[in-house]
């Protein structure tokens, strides 16, 4: 008996047919979207796309109805709608990304980049001075964040993950909880228990501890989450080694989460780096460098953001969008560095 | 000649103890304390707003949470005296936390569907991507984006609202001054909180058990019929835990609610109209200028902000345990 | 195949002693026992269901080749063969669920009343409203009372009928479920035993009346007592639908089946070897694969 070859065939995937027909209904409800807004007092991008994609969904639905009938054509509606949804998502981080990317980058020059403000002001004309010392402020603040986060956190979730005691429901919902502190809370908190009742004032170590509320429950979960996936069969080798549980965990449980716990650290830093509220409590603002941690208001980019957008002037204003430009590759940058990490990590 | 079977001892299990070794007993002490650590901070921080905002709280009774008025008044002497009152300013948030939520829930739940059942492998991959970084995007940001660009195009839709709906209550406006508005906080807020329900969402959504999805197509249904009868009954508990975690998240927003919002004390549900607030912002506007008497008040508010914002998460996080975690 | 018994059958009962007597020794003898007790179809409906020359793949890998097989109306086939060796693949590209796999593809015809259910416009809803489907673990919808799953199927392919009651009586009666549910018809389908689940799965696909009832080993989930009722179920239901059964027992296959088909993999796609009456196939198979796997040899 021998068998030709016979060739693999999907008979349900779309016609040429159906193609031709979705793409003349795109056209048609291009065409009425343009006659609609041309003819209406409506105007804008928006106006043409919203006028478009009803027109697209009607004319498709019409012609569609002959072949898959009411039940098909409901089915229909339903991918177009949800498929909206998703557009719509994408337009609005397209247009926040766009923004801060036209804008910004109008304010980034040298100066921008390399001077203080200790000589100027803000609503001086842009190529006189700079954040320099805010972001000297910012990449401080993160410092003493992770300094106390990431023990805070991972000794934390290593408590979830590894010795798993009867608290650990309470320690689960208590980290949960702290996940919802508003930002503006935390540095309430800051502000009421050490500025009211200790001689320290504002100062980038305050500012740190602000932020640290705001981190751990970022670094926990994370690291939880990567600590389980940690396969049992690696604790249990060391185990049987007779290692002890704590050298099993340092030296292989954590050298096998590592990425992951990078990530998670990260991920932590990214939360934070963009905070504004908490800092206004305990950070103060500066204009130029403060290199002690523990003494002094300090610079930093959120709170540049934050005067250049209240200063109400053009100038003012540029440089909050330069500023936030800068943030937000900061933020893209360890985005992309967790994304690098955890992957690696899942691979493992 | 009968002979007794033996009586049977049931076995019992040995006691097994092991004492950990002192080097482990501390390694479990300090992660064991460290661990205790979130509970320390939280109770720290409800301990110590409501030391600084006691008086306050003590003065004004459960005046504080109901009354309307926020006056400061300092005399010549300069002697303070003040009423207390943040019920505007809760209702406000409870304004625009909806208009978020009633914005947000739609979107994701569409979004979540369209990313777990309908878009291809490629889009699904970049889609998901960008919602994640949208969650990364500080806040300030969105204050930046809603006042500048959203703004005017917002404002162009309440004056359209205003217009074919405006003899509804809330569309209606005492004076045409659209900017600044709940309307636009709300926006604001629930592009901020779209991520959080998504993911939520999808997750619930791709946890569908397989034969019940089976059963359906099986019946001869359309994919949007398997979607009505299966994955939304069984998400149904997981989109509002993700939606109660994105109300959460709305009510503690402060620097992107203040951006886009005129902050005035009295109530308002004209949402359209340039007036409006919410406890979190309110702090902030007024923190600069607070006397003492002030500053204790509005750590009694944070207090409030700090209670509400933890009974909501933890309702939010009790459903989404329940629902997602252990895929019912 | 003699049917002297016709008259003093009825449904269940003397069927089941028979079969206590008979005590068969060999897989041969219980199906030339259920040869005997078959009672001959009333009305077949349509020309019943074809495959020919039917290939599956999962992206590029080969899993079914040149699969024809002919599914007379009002006759239960069983598909029996060791694991990995396509039946599963194969029935689900007779109600087309193959392709909800993806990156799944096919080849060849499946007819049914003589049309390729594969044709190019066909509606593939309505297709599957016609060629029913009860799955290996029972799946009712756990959100819906027991009434509402067996009327689910119309629900969803909004199908109206005059009389809900009557629709739901009737399916959960050729089921065998009406009597043990009749009083709770509102309670949740969660509360069922899984026989009774699977009973009420059947239930559910009859509600649409199709043509053709696709069961991947039904029973294999199951406890022997929910087992026999379900076999009951199924020589009832032959008598007005084709029925394609997969099963891993042979037993159940000689117990249910008139015709049978065997189906192998030596490392390659599966395909069909032998395919004849039941009892022709465990007495007197034609091909030696086939006889070292009803004789236990392997599998």
């Amino acid at each position: 008996m021998s068998i030709t070859t016979v060739k693999p065939t999907k008979p349900w995937a779309a016609t040429p047919i159906d193609r031709a027909i979705t793409s003349l209904s795109i056209i048609l409800g291009l065409a009425t979207s343009v006659l609609v807004v041309a003819l209406t007092p409506m105007k804008g991008k928006l106006a043409y796309f919203f006028v478009f994609y009803i027109s697209w969904i009607i004319i498709d639905s019409l012609l569609m109805y002959r072949k898959i009938g009411g039940k098909g054509v409901r089915d229909g509606l339903a991918a177009k709608i949800t498929l909206f949804g998703g557009i719509l998502v994408m337009m609005a981080v397209t247009s926040i990304l766009w923004a801060t990317i036209s804008r910004g980058l109008k304010g980034i020059n040298t100066a921008f980049l390399t001077q203080t403000m200790h000589s100027a002001s803000l609503f001086d004309p842009i190529g006189k001075g700079g954040i320099l010392h805010a972001i000297v402020g910012t990449l401080m603040l993160i410092a003493i964040a992770i300094i106390i986060s990431v023990p805070m956190g991972i000794l934390t979730a290593l408590y979830l993950t590894e010795i798993k005691g009867k608290a650990s429901g309470l320690i689960q919902f208590l980290v949960q909880a702290m996940s919802g502190v508003p930002s503006v809370v935390a540095g309430l908190f800051i502000y009421a228990a050490i500025i009211l009742n200790t001689p320290l004032r504002s100062s980038a170590f305050l500012g740190g501890l602000a932020l640290t509320i705001l981190m751990v429950p970022t670094v926990t979960r994370t690291a939880q989450e990567v600590l389980n996936l940690v396969p049992r069969d690696l604790r249990e080798a060391g185990l049987a080694m007779g290692a002890t549980q704590w050298k099993t965990v340092a030296l292989v449980v954590v050298p096998a989460a590592r990425s992951g716990l990078i990530t998670a650290v990260i991920l932590g830093v990214a939360r934070i780096a963009g905070e504004t509220a908490p800092l206004l409590f305990t950070v103060g603002v500066f204009d130029n460098y403060n290199f002690n941690p523990f003494k002094g208001d300090q610079g930093s980019i959120p709170t540049v953001v934050w005067r250049g957008l209240l200063g109400g002037t053009p100038e003012s204003i540029q440089r909050a969008w330069s500023a936030i430009f800068v943030l937000l590759t900061i933020v893209l940058i360890m985005f992309v560095l967790a994304r690098t990490l955890g992957s690696k990590a899942m691979k493992k | 000649m009968s002979v007794a079977a033996p009586t049977k001892i049931a076995p019992q299990a040995r006691v097994i103890t092991t004492k950990p070794r002192v080097s482990d007993q501390i390694f479990r002490g300090i992660v064991t304390a460290f661990s205790f650590s979130a509970l320390v901070i939280l109770s720290l921080i409800a301990i110590f707003l409501l030391s600084k905002g006691y008086s306050t709280l003590r003065e004004q009774g459960l005046g504080f949470i109901t009354h309307f008025e926020w006056v400061v008044n300092v005399d010549d002497a300069g002697v303070e005296s003040a009423h207390f009152g943040l019920q505007a300013m809760l209702l406000g948030t409870i304004v625009i936390s909806f208009i978020a939520l009633f914005i947000a829930v739609p979107l994701s739940v569409l979004t979540a569907l369209f990313l777990t059942f309908y878009a291809p492998n490629v889009i699904k991959k970049i889609l998901v991507s960008v919602i994640d970084l949208m969650a990364a995007f500080p806040s300030i940001l969105y204050g930046l984006w809603g006042f500048f660009v959203l703004m005017p195009m917002a404002e162009y839709w309440a004056k359209l609202l205003h217009k074919w709906l405006g003899w509804i209550y809330i569309f209606d406006v005492s004076q045409p001054v659209f900017t600044r508005s709940p309307f636009i906080a709300g926006i604001v807020l629930s592009v901020m909180i779209i991520p959080i329900i998504t993911s939520v969402s999808r997750e619930v959504f791709s946890q569908t058990p397989l034969d019940r999805v089976q059963a359906a197509y099986a019946l001869g249904a359309t994919k949007w019929g398997m979607i009505r009868a299966v994955v939304l009954p069984f998400g149904a508990g997981g989109v509002v835990g993700g939606s109660m975690l994105g109300l959460g998240r709305a009510f503690g927003e402060t620097v992107a609610v203040f951006s886009v919002l005129n902050i005035v004390f009295r109530t308002n549900f004209h949402i359209l109209f340039t007036q409006g607030g919410n406890v979190a912002s309110m702090i902030i506007q007024r923190w600069g200028e607070a006397g003492k008497k002030e500053i204790g008040a509005l750590m009694a508010a944070g207090l409030v902000l700090f209670i509400l914002t933890l009974a909501v998460n933890f309702l939010a996080n009790a459903i989404v345990t329940r629902t997602v975690k252990s895929g019912r | 195949m003699t049917n002297s018994e016709t008259g003093s059958i009825n449904q269940n009962g003397t069927q089941m002693s028979e079969k206590e007597n008979a005590k068969p020794s060999s897989l041969s003898d219980v199906a030339a026992n259920r040869a005997e007790k078959k009672v001959a179809g009333t009305a077949p409906l349509g020309t019943g269901l074809e495959a020919r020359g039917v290939h599956a793949w999962f992206d590029k890998h080969h899993a079914l080749e040149d699969v024809s097989l002919d599914f007379s109306a009002g006759t239960v086939t069983a598909l029996i063969g060791p694991s990995g060796c396509g039946k599963s693949t194969f029935i689900r590209t007779l109600n087309r669920m193959h392709e909800f796999i993806p990156n799944t593809s096919m080849a060849g015809q499946v007819l049914l009343d003589g049309r390729d259910i594969y044709e190019s416009g066909i509606d593939v809803t309505k297709i599957r409203l016609q060629i029913g489907m009860v799955f290996q673990k029972p799946n009712p919808f756990p959100s819906m009372t027991i009434g509402e799953n067996v009327l689910s199927g119309l629900k969803l392919a909004q199908l109206k009928v005059a009389n809900h009651d009557e629709l739901l009586e009737e399916c959960l009666t050729r089921a065998g479920l009406w009597t043990e549910v009749k009083d709770r018809l509102g309670a949740h389908a969660g509360g069922l035993s899984g026989g009774q689940q699977q009973r009420l799965c059947i239930a559910r696909a009859l509600a649409v009346k199709p043509k053709v009832l696709l069961m991947d080993e039904p029973c294999s989930a199951l406890d022997p007592g929910s087992t026999l009722r379900i076999e009951e179920t199924i020589s009832q239901l032959s008598k007005s639908m084709t029925i394609v059964i997969v099963t891993h027992n042979m037993q159940q296959a000689a117990r249910v089946s008139d015709y049978t088909a065997f189906f192998l993999s030596d490392g390659g796609p599966g395909q069909m070897i032998e395919m004849g009456p039941t009892n022709e196939i465990f007495s007197r198979p034609r091909d030696q694969r086939t006889e070292n796997y009803v004789t236990g040899r392997f599998g």
